[in-house]
């Protein structure tokens, strides 16, 4: 399903990130990064909600508008009951919509703001997203200060927090989204969430290329959420062999947010935040200056859930597509 | 015949290096072999007891030990690196223990460390007692006959 989008645009964007992602070849393109993994919090939870708040100040403070002027919030993250997200938001006096779609959560807010703004619901929407690597490790892996080995295939997740308001003016024209579907690839293996997905971002590409009746070479780059290096391999050969598609100017921003030779991340980047903090900070930087005119951002999710893991089923997985135009 | 998405999968996943993690546990395991045996050595030699009792003192000092360097945050690389030569001996059990009591101590004594500590541990000892058990079993149908 795919809407196309006359009237959206992205007026302003904000990156909140974490040593690791400060430290990566991306660092200096992000508005705030902390030293510190707990930002002055007790726990990490209450850390991951505190970018959340951060994130929105600073867009704010960047779009030079009032935050009593958005309408809707639309925003979610990786843990149970989304705690982060509604936590943060309790502390803005404004409607809120509360979403999962694990890393795909960004492109998901993108495509729901861009169309209660298209309908003339709402005149601003503000869509968020958060992830936080030690609040995740305790949820989904192990104790954080657990040092049990991980295969070369693991992702590590990305900590920060990205935000961006959306209204009927902006430099960057939020032109259409695909909603995907949660597509099951028989993959059973929590430490490699690059293969879980990749079949779902192949799903969503091909299905939004059909939808607008484009070529695969419409788009200046095609950037995939969070697939890591062999999730990346993964798609490049599937989308060749099954669709007959040859994706040539194509990255993953999972491989994009950290230096895989210096960093201690395995495959890659993953996590709700890792495609929106590369894609508002570094892609819009080189759209703005006119490196690419038309990108297509397929953020992927892993639907994972331990419970499920351990009744021995495979994981299913999810991605939504958007296409961003620059309008310079 | 086209190539399944399994097929393009396990093609394009890295092997582990199953040699080398091998090579590296056999040496960090066999290290602390040699550190445990020497403290055994010392304790019998220092405090004048018996080996059975030196070894219980050799446990408890590499149990405190790895809880202590898990407590100071670099254990986990030293495990990460080390792999099995560092988690099948005590210091793998200590270990997950203490990163299990450290991440959930904020979550309460009781709600927190108390009901989260074994987390990771736990079925180390429920399968080490029903195993003990199993084995003693056999021992005793063994010398009846």
């Amino acid at each position: 399903m795919t809407f196309k989008f006359n009237n959206v645009y992205i007026y302003s964007t904000s990156t909140v990130t974490g040593p690791y992602e400060g430290n990566g070849p991306l660092g200096k393109f992000f508005d705030l990064c902390h030293k510190d993994l707990y930002f002055g919090k007790r726990n990490w939870e209450e850390a991951e909600e505190c970018l959340i708040k951060e994130s929105v100040n600073i867009l704010a403070k960047k779009g030079d508008f009032n935050l009593e002027d958005v309408d809707v919030f639309i925003g979610g993250d990786l843990l149970n009951q989304i705690a982060p997200s509604n936590y943060a938001m309790s502390n803005f006096d404004k409607s809120f919509i509360g979403i999962y779609a694990a890393c795909a959560t960004s492109t998901l807010g993108l495509i729901l703001g861009g169309s209660l703004i298209e309908s003339g619901f709402v005149k601003k929407a503000v869509t968020f997203t958060s992830s936080h690597n030690m609040s995740a490790e305790k949820q989904y892996r192990y104790p954080t200060e657990y040092g049990g080995p991980k295969p070369k295939t693991t992702t590590f997740t990305s900590t920060g927090a990205a935000s961006c308001l959306l209204m009927s003016s902006g430099d960057i024209k939020l032109e259409s989204g695909t909603i995907g579907v949660a597509t099951d690839s028989m993959i059973k293996d929590v430490f490699n969430m690059g293969a879980v997905m990749a079949k779902a971002a192949a799903d969503t590409i091909v299905k939004h290329l059909k939808d607008t009746g484009r070529n695969i070479d419409y788009y200046d780059l095609v950037l995939t959420g969070d697939l890591g290096i062999y999730g990346k391999k993964i798609l490049k050969e599937y989308m060749f062999t099954e669709y007959g598609i040859k994706l040539k100017k194509y990255n993953d921003t999972g491989v994009m947010l950290y230096d895989r030779k210096e960093q201690p991340v395995y495959a890659g980047a993953s996590g709700p935040a890792c495609a929106p903090l590369v894609t508002y900070s570094y892609i819009f930087d080189e759209m703005r200056k006119g490196k690419y005119k038309k990108v297509l951002l397929a953020a992927t999710g892993a639907l994972m859930s331990p419970t499920m893991v351990n009744h021995k089923l495979s994981i299913p997985a999810i991605c939504h597509a958007v296409s961003l135009e620059a309008m310079i | 015949m086209k190539q399944s998405y399994q097929d393009i999968v396990s093609k394009n996943s890295p092997k582990e290096n199953v040699f080398m993690n091998a090579v590296v546990a056999f040496i960090s395991g066999g290290l602390m072999g040699i550190i445990a045996q020497y403290l055994i050595d010392g304790y019998s030699a220092l405090l004048d007891i018996s080996t059975k009792e030196a070894t219980v003192c050799m446990l408890v000092t590499l149990i405190f030990l790895s809880c202590l360097f898990t407590s100071l945050g670099f254990f986990d690389k030293w495990v990460n690196f080390c792999k099995c030569g560092l988690i099948i001996p005590i210091t793998g059990f200590a270990h997950a223990t203490m990163s299990a009591a450290l991440e959930y101590r904020k979550e309460g004594l009781v709600t927190g460390i108390g009901m989260n500590m074994l987390k990771l541990s736990g079925a180390v000892i429920i399968f080490g007692v029903v195993s003990s058990f199993v084995f003693s079993l056999i021992r005793m149908v063994v010398g009846l006959i």
